[in-house]
């Protein structure tokens, strides 16, 4: 998500970064298992909760960027049926003092939105990653999860910071 | 009155965690970058929880612990707060041609100003443009206080320094020098919110009725002789209080107890434009006269027709003509425009503007705004379009400020 985070990470050498992107983890359905939900993030503070079985990636902003952007005062949504491309921005999140882009972890399309935010955006300060969701994408390349950080990738990237 | 574009802050407060290992490079440098200064309270600030940022050359408190922006804000408007305003620039102009010299740099009628009291005022290149916008107390004839923002500190200072070399050479000089004295590391300490008066009541024997807005004492607070200036960047009742360097921290540990919280420069922002204050660098700046700017009340009545203060002509033809545009308020529906956010004509989508300043408002909870507007299109109610995130977000315009001012000006 947004800019202002995203300074935060990218004034860290990028090349620092990069390896703990592309660090292969491992990312394959167990065999036996008919659904797999996994959880993914990015540098941006976006977290995407997939489950293969249904095709759809959960959407939301993580903890840690809601506690940096303090009370969230407005947030605006995708339209449903866009089809994005990973790293579009689909949104905003809206503090009283910043401004923040939301961009698309993956590709796909926006087959939901969390409508409550419109009446309660104070949920993504209270619940970022379940209440506080932001929409959800039916994703057209679910290969694109595999190069999403890890929660502990994660972590790493701004805990080091 | 101080520069800070509030997007950028959440990234400097962030930036920050990287600040040791900076500090190492720095050391090694040839030409170090210009090192952030520190006002007096900066252990205090930092032993309160407080969140550094960088702000306009100093390092400045953010927020304090675990509260919120909001919850920050709305202490102030229904208790009180207490800010560090210590990064401003406080000096003393003395001379028996004192009012003279200020009367050349500003557009103020400081002759007809009574003793201790203060106005708001610009200063003005020779184009009319506003260098800053300042305070003037004025003490006597021949000495006033002035408190300028700090991240106009050094064209501030050059220009000051500049005129007076000029002033003194002259005639005027002749009669009697103008002399600067800069109030270098003193404190200046901000108690705003209705609760601001009874709590400081509590600290001295000075009748506080008396002290109206605008108005300033020397005031025994607590075995402390201090300077206080009724007054402030809220829209609250309040003070400002000028506090040599030795006692600011005394001072301040004696005005932040209960109910009284500490307050950052977050919440600072979103007040001072709930209550239609300018922000130096956002809503200011050198190609705006005091006339688009809103600020024609501080053009002294008897200095508009033939005063000859510095700017005079550019101002006078916009006081003739009718400026170009306006600074004007606006409510935004839906998204809050920020800073840079363009305002279009809704019906032809021909620009008419931007926005200088804005915030989704804690009090009132609607998105409120600054900017300017072409002429013509500035009375309150007309209906515009502002472009937020390449969308088109209908808004009116409001009068400021956005929230009734609740200043002291005495029992009546």
């Amino acid at each position: 998500m947004h800019a202002i985070l995203r300074q935060a990470c990218s004034s860290r050498s990028s090349a620092l970064l990069r390896p703990q992107i592309m660090r292969p983890r491992v990312f394959r359905a167990p065999q036996l298992s008919r659904t797999l939900v996994t959880k993914r993030y990015t540098v941006e503070h976006e977290a995407v909760e997939y489950d293969d079985a249904t095709g759809l990636g959960v959407v939301c902003i993580t903890d840690h960027a809601q506690s940096s952007l303090g009370d969230v005062v407005f947030v605006e949504l995708p339209v449903l049926g866009t089809k994005v491309t990973q790293g579009d921005q689909i949104g905003a999140v809206e503090s009283v003092k910043a401004a923040s882009d939301i961009y698309a972890p993956v590709s796909g399309t926006i087959e939901e939105v969390n409508e409550a935010l419109a009446s309660q955006p104070g949920l993504l300060n209270k619940s970022p990653e379940d209440k506080g969701w932001l929409c959800k994408i039916k994703l057209s390349t679910p290969a694109e999860m595999e190069k999403l950080l890890t929660e502990e990738a994660y972590k790493e990237s701004w805990e080091s910071v | 009155m101080a520069i800070w574009r509030s997007t950028s802050l959440l990234r400097a407060s962030l930036a920050l965690r990287r600040a040791p290992a900076h500090a190492s490079f720095r050391g090694l440098a040839t030409s170090a970058p210009s090192e952030l200064k520190k006002t007096g309270l900066y252990d205090f600030h930092v032993s309160n929880e407080a969140k550094m940022v960088p702000f306009a050359g100093y390092m400045m408190p953010l927020a304090y612990g675990d509260v919120g922006q909001v919850a920050s804000h709305n202490h102030v408007r229904t208790s009180a707060g207490l800010f560090d305003v210590g990064h401003m620039v406080q000096s003393i102009f003395r001379g028996s041609t004192a009012t003279g010299f200020l009367e050349w740099l500003t557009p103020s009628s400081l002759s007809t100003l009574s003793p201790y009291t203060s106005t708001l005022s610009v200063l003005l290149n020779e184009r009319g443009g506003i260098i800053d916008d300042l305070i003037i107390t004025k003490h006597a004839e021949d000495a006033f206080y002035v408190v300028t923002n700090a991240g106009r500190r050094d064209r501030d200072l050059e220009w000051f320094n500049q005129r007076l070399a000029e002033w003194n050479a002259g005639e005027h000089g002749k009669k009697g020098p103008v002399e600067m004295e800069l109030l270098d590391g003193w404190g200046l300490l901000a108690l705003q919110g209705p609760k601001a008066a009874s709590y400081l009541q509590s600290l001295t024997s000075y009748d506080l009725t008396q002290l109206t807005f605008g108005k300033s004492a020397f005031l025994p607070i607590e075995g402390f002789n201090l300077h206080v200036a009724r007054g402030g960047y809220t829209g609250e009742d309040g003070f400002e209080i000028s506090i040599p360097p030795s006692q600011t921290v005394e001072v301040a540990e004696l005005l932040a107890k209960s109910p009284v919280q500490l307050t950052g420069l977050g919440a600072r922002d979103s007040l001072r434009l709930e209550a239609g204050m300018c922000l130096y660098g956002n809503d200011l700046d050198e190609d705006t006269s005091p006339v688009e700017a809103g600020l024609t009340w501080v053009i002294g009545k008897e200095r508009k027709e033939n005063g000859t203060f510095i700017g005079a002509e550019g101002v006078r033809q916009h006081l003739k003509d009718g400026p170009p545009r306006r600074r004007v308020g606006l409510v935004v529906e839906g998204a809050p425009a920020r800073q840079g956010a363009k305002i279009f004509d809704p019906s032809t989508k021909e620009p008419l503007g931007a926005v200088t300043s804005g915030i989704p408002s804690p009090t009132l909870s609607k998105n409120i705004a600054m900017g300017y507007v072409l002429s013509g299109w500035h009375k309150k109610g007309t209906e515009v379009e502002v472009e937020v995130r390449s969308k088109m977000r209908k808004a009116v315009l409001t009068p400021m400020p956005f929230i009734k001012p609740r200043y002291w000006r005495g029992t009546s």
